[in-house]
């Protein structure tokens, strides 16, 4: 059982990444209302918002150290924010700014923090392998350092995810799928395209404990990632879990889920993690004055976060040219001479 | 050419390029039971792009599969359906998710005619969604024509309007070979994400074919050939009117890369003597280099200038100005059209 400070940061994660995926969707949605255009408004490109998923990243990185490393997928704000990253610097990164986290160069698929460990890739399963590799680098280095792969369900089908089980799994490294299930890969239900209930089974064929978190309880997640955890610190090898959650948005914002009955999204909202979380607080004897004040903070948090993004600058163009290695080879990528201009004022 | 614009103008229906694509892709269903389409999001969904949008409804689930998020297993089940006869048509959601699956694709898909003496042959449709200009960064903007047109094995189409679109996908679903047909984003007519003018043109009702390695002359020029493919041939058009005060700019799509018409590219050079090639792909050892090497080859003598408009060789960026400093434009297209003519 979490301690009641636990209980407390988990809440105020879980809080904070549903208010910010929620005002995320309001900023995005600007300028694209009522006809949609992908390239209106002032947050760039693709959007995947993880409004019902708290509880899987709050339960499990409740146990992280800023040593140890989390990939995520391309859903991947709630756990950002659970394991420490730079808020406002990953906003300023979403809405594709000079100081965001990746200069304006990856967007909300593609953040990277290396001051805490923390890295996604919008690629399925992808992030599972460099998981892998983490746990490799702390086995052959002697520390207790883990690393967490945070996965959706429709990525237990993936080739990376397999390979990166049996990998994990042969070297007893210290690593931890969790697979987020929110029921849906885009607009397929499980039942049409894996041939597994729960994720968790999947664990079966690879000589490593499979557990499944029914609810998405934050509690119930800490308690099943505290001992798969605490077993990867040991050194007693990887750990599958599965958390049930809940996909309260569409799979990206613009997408009118057609496919989806009403009533599923009805259910999706019911299930509230949050709600849950606020009924072990006061269980554990924290009052609702604490609750409402962690819950103002959390919204404060965001909203200074995003105005913070917004002010910031654009990146110059010519920075396009940077980064493309870490040791620049000569004559490569520099912006091009500028070749005279139609009309011929050269 | 003549035949396809007499074609045109005895319809005055418009479509969108998607809806071109699955008339072809119906139509190829409804004449041959062995035709049927596997991928992501194809059923229910309608292709995230609206490739397939409408045909479970017409086809059921038997035909329209969505498949687990598995591109090994399922591109290589369409390999294996096609060597047993069918005709599969799969779906890569992004080009940019060949890398889960590329050695079905490149080792598999694309040699195994060739590796087998002839005696294996591999008719499918590999269709896939290319191309940014919508800020969705390093990982689902890229079009990497080049990487597929450079594997042996593969052809590769690329239409760049809905009469085309249509031709080439009748073709590519009869076709004997692996075919990678290559639509962009941009062009599809998606309500979220709006096309230039010029994709959405009339179709035919009927089936027709557009036959591989033939490029289309979009606009008769005098002073400079500008070459591209895709959604460049709508950017290139446009700078061709900006300029048309100044240079008489003509513009060749080529519809296809492999087999690639590289006698329509001569012709226009050997007229013109000043080429630009244009291209969404990464600049080096890609189409525009190609294309500069074939005329070299050919008619080295026949061209007095060349530039080449292209991704400069750095992954995708994210933020607005960023991926427009990169993605070639309007302007940049002018300039190097510009600079040849002086």
């Amino acid at each position: 059982m979490p301690t009641v400070n636990e209980l407390q940061q988990m809440y105020e994660w879980m809080v904070t990444a549903r208010h910010y995926e929620e005002r995320l969707q309001e900023e995005y949605l600007e300028g694209k209302e009522p006809a949609f255009d992908i390239s209106a408004g002032p947050i760039p490109g693709e959007l995947h918002l993880a409004a019902g998923q708290e509880a899987a990243a709050a339960g499990v990185c409740a146990h992280l150290r800023e040593a140890d490393t989390v990939t995520g997928p391309h859903r991947p704000h709630h756990v950002a924010i659970a394991k420490g990253v730079d808020l406002e610097r990953m906003t300023a990164e979403i809405f594709g700014r000079e100081t965001g986290l990746c200069r304006g160069k990856g967007g909300h698929m593609h953040l990277f923090d290396p001051d805490v460990n923390f890295a996604c890739s919008g690629i399925i399963a992808e992030g599972c392998p460099p998981a892998v590799g983490a746990a490799m680098a702390a086995k052959k280095r002697n520390t207790d350092d883990v690393a967490v792969a945070f996965l959706g369900e429709g990525a237990i089908d993936q080739g990376g995810f397999f390979e990166s089980l049996n990998l994990a799994a042969v070297h007893d490294l210290p690593v931890l799928f969790v697979v987020e299930d929110n029921d849906w890969a885009i607009s397929m239900p499980p039942e049409r395209v894996t041939d597994v209930e729960y994720a968790s089974e999947r664990a079966g064929g690879f000589d490593m404990p499979g557990v499944r978190v029914e609810y998405d309880d934050a509690v119930a997640v800490y308690e099943a990632a505290e001992e798969a955890i605490g077993r990867a610190r040991d050194g007693n090898g990887p750990t599958l879990l599965s958390v049930q959650v809940h996909r309260r948005m569409g799979h990206f914002m613009g997408d009118a889920q057609a496919y989806r009955p009403k009533s599923d999204v009805e259910f999706a909202k019911e299930r509230d993690s949050i709600e849950r979380m606020e009924a072990h607080l006061r269980e554990a004897g924290v009052g609702d004055d604490e609750i409402e004040s962690i819950r103002e903070r959390a919204y404060q948090r965001v909203e200074d976060a995003i105005e913070w993004a917004k002010e910031q600058p654009e990146p110059d163009p010519e920075t396009a040219y940077e980064d493309v290695f870490t040791e620049p080879a000569a004559g490569m990528h520099e912006p091009p001479a500028a070749t005279g201009a139609p009309g011929g004022d050269e | 050419m003549a035949e396809s614009e007499a074609a045109q103008e005895a319809t005055g229906r418009e479509l969108t390029m998607s809806r071109a694509m699955v008339e072809a892709i119906a139509s190829e269903m409804e004449a041959d039971e062995e035709v049927f389409v596997m991928g992501e999001d194809v059923a229910d969904y309608g292709g995230i792009f609206d490739s397939t949008q409408g045909l479970l409804e017409q086809f059921g689930r038997d035909r329209i599969m969505d498949v687990p998020i598995s591109e090994t297993g399922f591109i290589g089940a369409a390999v294996g359906a096609a060597q047993a006869g069918m005709r599969p048509i799969a779906e890569l959601m992004f080009v940019d998710f060949f890398g889960v699956t590329m050695d079905q694709i490149y080792n598999q898909m694309a040699k195994n005619t060739y590796m087998s003496g002839g005696s294996v042959s591999v008719p499918m449709v590999l269709m896939t969604a290319v191309g940014g200009t919508y800020n969705d960064a390093a990982q689902h903007s890229q079009t990497l024509y080049g990487t597929f047109a450079h594997l042996p094995g593969m052809k590769v189409v690329v239409p760049s309007n809905a009469y085309d679109a249509k031709g080439l996908m009748h073709r590519a679903i009869r076709a004997d070979d692996p075919v990678v047909y290559m639509f962009h984003k941009r062009l599809m007519g998606l309500g979220w994400m709006p096309a230039p003018e010029g994709p959405k043109t009339p179709v035919p009702e009927d089936d027709y074919e557009i036959e591989f390695g033939e490029a289309a002359v979009k606009r008769e020029g005098e002073d400079v050939t500008v070459v591209t493919l895709g959604l460049h041939v709508h950017r290139a058009l446009e700078a061709a009117e900006d300029l048309a005060d100044d240079v008489d700019v003509e513009v060749i799509d080529l519809r296809t890369l492999v087999p690639l018409d590289t006698e329509a590219v001569l012709d226009s050079v050997r007229k013109t003597g000043k080429l630009v090639v244009v291209d969404e792909d990464y600049r080096s050892f890609g189409v525009t280099g190609e294309i500069v090497a074939r005329v070299a080859e050919e008619a080295l003598d026949d061209l007095a200038a060349v530039e080449r408009v292209a991704i400069p060789d750095v992954p995708i960026p994210y933020a607005r100005p960023l991926e427009r400093e990169v993605q070639p434009g309007v302007e940049d297209i002018s300039r190097a059209v510009w600079a040849v003519h002086e």
